[in-house]
């Protein structure tokens, strides 16, 4: 009997001992991993999250990511998230704001030819510093610090991830402790895209001194809590889980509301959208990629309100101007200097039935829902480049599309319900990434189509393959060995980047290895010649009226069929506000302003 | 014993050096490529740029060379370094092994970042699955047939069959959003250094750790059941009841002790579990435990982290499969190791 009650007593004691040991940890890590944080101040701040806005505590917003911040800043780690997580507390020489306008952030105003700040060869710009700026460590920032950026960037060995916005630039120099130099190595009409927006701030030059090259590969500390400028700075880091946020006491701006920022990821994006609309345990979520209806009854729980952003990005249809027939073999949608035309598609009013046949606010509404807005043009936004000229596709016009084909002499002789063009039947092959979005868009297309006696046949491939680019594969939307095909692409602030894909040279094939941008394969005399003297035209509004023409001229010739702009959804709670989210910069461009 | 330890300590080494292999070949031969999270805009020219500064250009013997040298050299001596605060040769020259997700951040040290979750909240699940299986898994065989044992057969089935994402899917629905009671979000940030944080911690584990137990306890209360089945109609009860013990001392004294056996065995097996953690549970409920850091260095291709992830996983199963063999040989006094 002795020994039985000892021996559970035993057991009872490990148990305990084990509970003790678990508890302990949790403990017991934090403090060991410490970042820079007092114990005291941080235990405050999360029950304030949990609390919710009280009066005389700590003031906190939390932010939700599902995809967590690998490092804070664009530099080293090019997703978004990493990019936002920077721009609570780095900033850049100017911001966009969510119409694409330029608004001077640490410069004193936007360079522009008029007030001397560009030049008039369009080969330099320069930029001037507001007086008295401090990092958040209390040092000065300096020309040398923004110097010092682009030689950390173009740096080849540091593997920089935005180094694309200072490709084109010679020089950076400073000429004087605020004054910055840019110099291009060819007329560049577009200046503002190095040290603009988010992707682009400026670093600390004493503190990443060392870390240039191949070092940023080792510079731990530095890259997780870099120096800033802006309205809040880091005190603690975790990767891929959670950064932590004070008001920066050296701000040049208005001091920040908040006393703590809680940047959390990670989860998915349903349930970040739950915990803003549902349970309001947080401020802000990110990226709702979230079935329309589903989102709509969150927002009627009425704690806070879904907001989208917009930025360029249009989903359409590609129209093969090249014959993809299996029976060509290699030859498929080659371009062949134009002796391989489309036996139908390149016939104007086949494709121009088949835009009018769609009803593209069905599908922005039910598909896209928060995150689409219907479109007749390539270049949706900024809305002064936006071209007026083809809005009247907005309308469904089945009717009309089948006068439009029976007048041309497009008709089915056959009486199988499917027209024909000089004997072809007009059958098409429609392909597209796998995504359930996309299949239904699919769907939808091709019972429109039905009713003006056109057969199509789906097909989708997996992501990874349609996008992945592998030249042995036949379903990658480069080799586009299908009659159309459909994704999204769209132009960055400035659509020059952007329109320079649908020049002539740019057609893809087996000579350049499917390396162009001309997915279409559409070459145009005309498009080519506006397109080079867009390259000459400074920003202004010749710059624009050029735009325009170069959307209506892919447009109207039925290269592409926009279907839906496409943006970003993110919700906050009623009581945050100041947000204005923000689809050509980081959603977080304006956190400074935020309160409740 | 002793012999037989020692030979099997030496057999895990060539055994690791296998795994290591096949883990680090497997992962360099997969597709995926760690600038394809990047921003479709960026140019080939840059990628190239980027995958050269990652050191992804190197043929696979030198990588692996490295990663090996780095990991069973540069990584325990920084480990040493860091626990007993000294210093060991030129500790700033040596190369660590690194993330590519988060450049320059050395993947040992978010291991152990993460690692105290893991431990809390699925160590916490664990030790609840126990507590409850257990005595669950006697009842329901010393009373078969019963309705505890209905019952409790019933809970199990529905334990193991119903998936961890839909309990915790359904636990958010109710216990956060219909009646407010848990958070949704483990705050990793949570200090406890009063009554109120620790109820705090209570509350946030409490969703995540309930899924994971449930689960776990389910499996192990059908495993304790019939292993107790198994040995009620043996010799050595009938005897001890014919002695005139009571039933409670015959079946905890003699039919628990040895049905305990094999329960055991398979607790042993379970711990690396625990250290792996329970990926999608941790995914959802946003606990950042190693199993959300090895899907999210998965999500990313950051190879270095995945390959030191999956090979400490691998190692710790190799250990506990090594303890469980020996913990059995100590319970059960018939068995003898030569």
């Amino acid at each position: 009997m002795m020994g039985r009650q000892i021996s559970t007593l035993r057991v009872i004691a490990i148990l305990l001992a084990m509970a003790f040991l678990l508890a302990a940890c949790p403990a017991a890590a934090p403090a060991g991993s410490e970042g820079m944080a007092a114990d005291g101040e941080m235990a405050a701040d999360e029950e304030m999250a949990e609390e919710g806005a009280m009066e005389d505590e700590e003031k906190v917003l939390t932010i939700l990511y599902w995809q967590a911040a690998s490092l804070p800043g664009p530099y080293l780690s090019g997703g978004t998230k990493d990019q936002d997580a920077g721009a609570i507390t780095l900033e850049p020489l100017a911001n966009y704001d969510p119409n694409g306008t330029i608004l001077p952030r640490l410069a004193v105003e936007i360079p522009t030819i008029e007030n001397g700040g560009v030049s008039e060869d369009l080969m330099s710009i320069t930029w001037t510093l507001k007086e008295g700026l401090l990092w958040s460590d209390g040092s000065d920032v300096t020309a040398d610090d923004v110097v010092f950026t682009w030689q950390y960037c173009s740096d080849e060995s540091t593997g920089c991830t935005a180094s694309e916005a200072f490709l084109g630039i010679e020089s950076v120099e400073a000429i004087d402790d605020r004054t910055i130099k840019i110099t291009f190595d060819s007329p560049t009409p577009y200046p503002y895209n190095a040290f603009v927006g988010a992707n682009t701030p400026i670093i600390s030059s004493v503190q990443f001194a060392d870390c240039v090259g191949a070092a940023a590969q080792t510079c731990n500390e530095e890259n997780t809590a870099p120096l800033g400028t802006g309205p809040y700075r880091i005190i603690d880091f975790k990767v891929n889980d959670v950064a932590v946020y004070e008001r920066n006491p050296h701000y040049h701006g208005e001091p920040a509301y908040f006393d703590t920022v809680v940047f959390k990821g990670g989860g998915d994006a349903a349930s970040a959208a739950r915990a803003v609309l549902e349970t309001g345990e947080a401020d802000y979520a990110w990226n709702l990629q979230v079935e329309p209806d589903i989102l709509r009854d969150m927002e009627a729980a009425g704690l806070g309100k879904v907001v989208s952003a917009f930025a360029g990005y249009v989903e359409r249809v590609l129209v093969n101007q090249t014959n993809p027939h299996s029976d060509l073999g290699d030859d498929r949608s080659e371009y062949m200097d134009g002796d391989n035309p489309h036996p139908f598609l390149t016939f104007p009013p086949i494709p121009q039935a088949m835009s009018m046949a769609i009803d593209r606010t069905l599908i922005s509404e039910q598909l896209y829902g928060f995150a689409g807005q219907p479109t007749c043009n390539v270049i949706p936004a900024p809305l002064h480049y936006v071209s007026e000229s083809n809005d009247t596709c907005l309308t469904q016009d089945i009717d009309g599309a089948n006068a439009l084909l029976d007048e041309n002499g497009v008709l089915d002789s056959d009486g199988d319900g499917i027209r024909e063009y000089n004997g072809i039947p007009l059958k098409v092959s429609y392909q597209t990434s796998t995504n359930s979005v996309r299949q239904k868009t699919q769907a939808l297309l091709r019972q429109w189509w039905l009713q003006i006696g056109i057969e199509t046949e789906l097909i989708n491939h997996d992501a990874s393959v349609f996008f992945g680019g592998d030249p042995n594969s036949p379903d990658t939307y480069q080799k586009f060995y299908t009659d159309l095909q459909m994704y999204t692409t769209g132009p960055t602030i400035d659509p020059q980047q952007h329109l320079s894909n649908w020049i002539c040279e740019q057609i893809p094939m087996r000579d350049n290895s499917w390396g162009g941008g001309n997915i279409f394969r559409g070459c145009n005399a005309e498009f080519d010649a506006l397109f080079e003297q867009l390259t000459q035209t400074p920003v202004g509004p010749e710059r624009e009226a050029l735009v325009k023409q170069l959307n209506d001229i892919n447009v109207q010739n039925n290269y592409q069929i926009p279907l839906v702009y496409r943006g970003e959804v993110s919700a906050h709670l009623d009581t945050l506000q100041g947000v204005w989210i923000n689809g050509w910069d980081s959603q977080m461009w304006n956190v400074g302003e935020w309160r409740r | 014993m002793g012999q037989y330890l020692v030979r099997r300590i030496l057999t895990i080494i060539p055994t690791l050096i296998a795994i290591s292999f096949v883990i680090f070949a497997v992962l360099d031969l997969a597709p995926g490529d760690p600038t394809s999270a990047l921003p479709e805009t960026i140019r080939p020219e840059i990628r190239q740029q980027i995958r050269k500064a990652m050191g992804l250009d190197e043929p696979f013997p030198v990588k692996y060379g490295l990663w090996m040298r780095q990991f069973f050299v540069n990584e325990p001596l920084s480990l040493i370094e860091n626990a007993f605060d000294i210093q060991i040769g030129d500790s700033e020259e040596r190369l660590r092994v690194t993330s590519w997700g988060s450049r320059g951040v050395p993947v040992m040290d978010m291991i152990l970042e993460r690692l105290p979750q893991t431990m809390w909240v699925v160590g916490l699940a664990y030790l609840v699955a126990i507590v409850i299986a257990v005595p669950v898994g006697v009842i329901s065989a010393i009373r078969q047939y019963s309705v505890f044992d209905q019952v409790g057969t019933f809970f199990s089935l529905i334990g193991y069959s119903i998936p961890t994402f839909f309990t915790g899917l359904l636990m958010i629905l109710l216990f956060s959003v219909k009646l407010k009671w848990f958070p949704m979000i483990y705050d990793t940030n949570l200090q406890i250094v009063d009554w109120d944080s620790f109820v705090q911690q209570l509350k946030q584990s409490a969703m995540p750790v309930a899924v994971l137990g449930f689960f776990q306890a389910a499996t192990l209360a059908r495993f304790t059941r019939s292993s107790m089945l198994d040995n009620i109609p043996m010799d050595y009860v009938r005897t001890a009841t014919a002695k005139g013990f009571r039933e409670r001392y015959v079946v905890i004294r003699h039919i628990l002790r040895n049905s305990l056996i094999p329960v055991v065995t398979l607790i042993a097996l379970g711990i690396p579990a625990i250290f792996s953690g329970a990926i999608i549970t941790e995914q959802i409920f946003r606990v950042n435990g190693l199993g959300a850091l090895l899907i999210g260095a998965i999500q990313l291709n950051d190879i270095p982290l995945v390959q030191t992830v999956t090979f400490i996983f691998a190692f710790l199963i190799v250990v506990f499969n090594l303890i469980a063999d020996v913990v059995y040989g100590v319970l059960d006094p018939r068995i003898r190791y030569s």
